[in-house]
């Protein structure tokens, strides 16, 4: 394969322009067929994050509004589990967890105070370090499992490999993304077309997302993770309500089969069950997480420490983020947000994790943009 | 953490792979895509290789692209 610029091409700012006139003009036309609010979600914190560090929300027209949905699995991991991790660090087990958990509160205080006050916590890349840890201690090591599609199936396989060392053990918090949106769409709602994400649908392939269009009447894209990527999404969202279509489209060929990794989706099926899990403020919904099969369950860390608890908080004084996991609200929204929470004294889990709504706007200016749009006319590009 | 990081490879060996951010070099797990080769680029998630990035649908993209910068230019000098 020749020298390729992964990034670049989808970069481009003439092409950007070419894509915004192209939305700016449709939009027009909808406006003028009466569509004054169009709403598009993404599911993405990955998503989230190009569209506010780009600036895309201000150069989009006034009745075109992208907002996020449950895209930040540290966000929706309740505090009940959090609590788990903290218990286990306090009673000597070291806790290995991604950088973007560490800071993220329970119901009380995060892993990050745990350890300040003397809880074994430490931080991992990914489930390959946890293992190369284990390998070198002695001592007992808990792996906190949190993320989607993305990242449990590196898991499973290790899993299924038989590569786990005999003082390791995971704390299961996967979450899957589909039963999410699924929830979201159950509910009423006034969404006008879903943008899919780019790399938890390279594992599930775009395929599974077939659903929002089929049994929801809505356009979706599966979309990378560029500036241009997402401009294009929204392009086709837009071309599709003009046309009165609600189809399946992948615009992330490049990375995205139709089936997905198929050797992944083996994985988290041979070492996997899905079970109805809860979402951090939001609760239950059905099928939307794994725990580990009978025949890997010795792995389990709730299994192996009976590790328990009964009562937690998940969302604490007015904290909106579970509205702003649906998509319901914005962060701007939330009368604490930037006042009396930002990212170094957070009250919610949006406002930690660098995927996290919040914590997004907070950084690159999501509120300012939000205000801008308010002022200008549809017209402007 | 869940953000996937596109990369070339460099090296392979069994389960684990050598790949390179543009200067940046990493052992990252193959288990998911375990047909990888030195020279191909790929997705990079937590650690793991999730995907490979297929070329042909890259150039198709990309060539994709250089229309629309052309219908830009021409945008641009309508203006
Ligand atoms: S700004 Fe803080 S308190 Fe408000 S919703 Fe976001 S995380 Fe919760």
């Amino acid at each position: 394969m020749k020298q390729i610029n992964l990034v670049k091409p989808f970069q481009n700012r003439n092409v950007s322009r070419a894509i915004v006139k192209k939305i700016h003009d449709i939009a027009k036309k909808l406006l003028k067929k009466g569509f004054s609010e169009i709403k598009i979600m993404h599911v993405c914190g990955t998503h989230e994050h190009t569209i506010t560090y780009y600036g895309l929300r201000s150069l989009l027209p006034n009745n075109v509004n992208v907002i996020a949905g449950p895209g930040c699995p540290v966000c929706i991991v309740p505090a009940r589990e959090i609590d788990e991790a903290i218990k286990l660090s306090k009673e000597g087990i070291m806790i290995l967890t991604y950088g973007d958990m560490y800071r993220v509160p329970g119901s009380y205080e995060s892993l990050a105070q745990a350890r300040a006050k003397g809880g074994k916590v430490n931080i991992v890349y990914g489930f390959l370090d946890a293992i190369k840890i284990a390998k070198k201690k002695r001592e007992d090591i808990v792996f906190f499992g949190v993320g989607f599609e993305t990242t449990a199936p590196i898991t499973a396989a290790l899993i299924f490999n038989k590569k786990i060392p005999d003082n390791l053990s995971i704390l299961m918090s996967y979450r899957i993304t589909v039963p999410a949106v699924r929830y979201i769409l159950n509910n009423p709602h006034n969404l006008n077309g879903i943008i899919c994400p780019g790399h938890v649908s390279a594992i599930i392939g775009a395929g599974a997302w077939e659903f929002i269009s089929k049994e929801y009447g809505l356009p979706a894209v599966v979309a990378g993770f560029e500036p241009i990527d997402v401009l294009l999404a929204i392009l086709s969202i837009l071309k599709q309500i003009y046309n009165g279509n609600a189809e399946l489209v992948n615009e992330y060929k490049r990375v995205v089969k139709w089936d997905g990794n198929k050797i992944a989706k083996k994985y988290l099926d041979k070492t996997f069950r899905i079970v109805d899990r809860d979402w951090r403020g939001i609760g239950i919904i059905p099928n939307s997480g794994w725990l580990l099969r009978d025949e890997f369950e010795h792995l389990d860390a709730r299994e192996k420490y009976q590790v328990k608890v009964d009562k937690w908080i998940d969302i604490k004084g007015g904290c909106l983020c579970a509205d702003v996991v649906l998509g319901k609200a914005v962060p701007t929204d939330c009368p604490y947000f930037g006042k009396s929470c930002t990212p170094q004294h957070p009250i919610g889990a949006c406002m930690v994790s660098s995927e996290g709504t919040c914590s997004i706007w907070y950084k690159y200016g999501g509120a300012m943009i939000q205000k801008i749009k308010k002022s200008v006319n549809t017209e402007g590009i | 953490m869940c953000l996937g990081i596109p990369a070339k490879v460099v090296e392979r060996h069994e389960n684990i792979a050598i790949v390179d951010y543009g200067g940046v070099t990493k052992e990252v797990d193959c288990s998911l895509v375990p047909d990888i080769k030195p020279g191909e680029y790929v997705i990079v998630h937590a650690g793991a290789i999730i995907e490979k990035i297929s070329e042909k649908d890259y150039e198709e993209t990309v060539e994709i692209l250089r229309e629309l910068i052309q219908v830009t230019s021409n945008i641009q000098s309508d203006e």
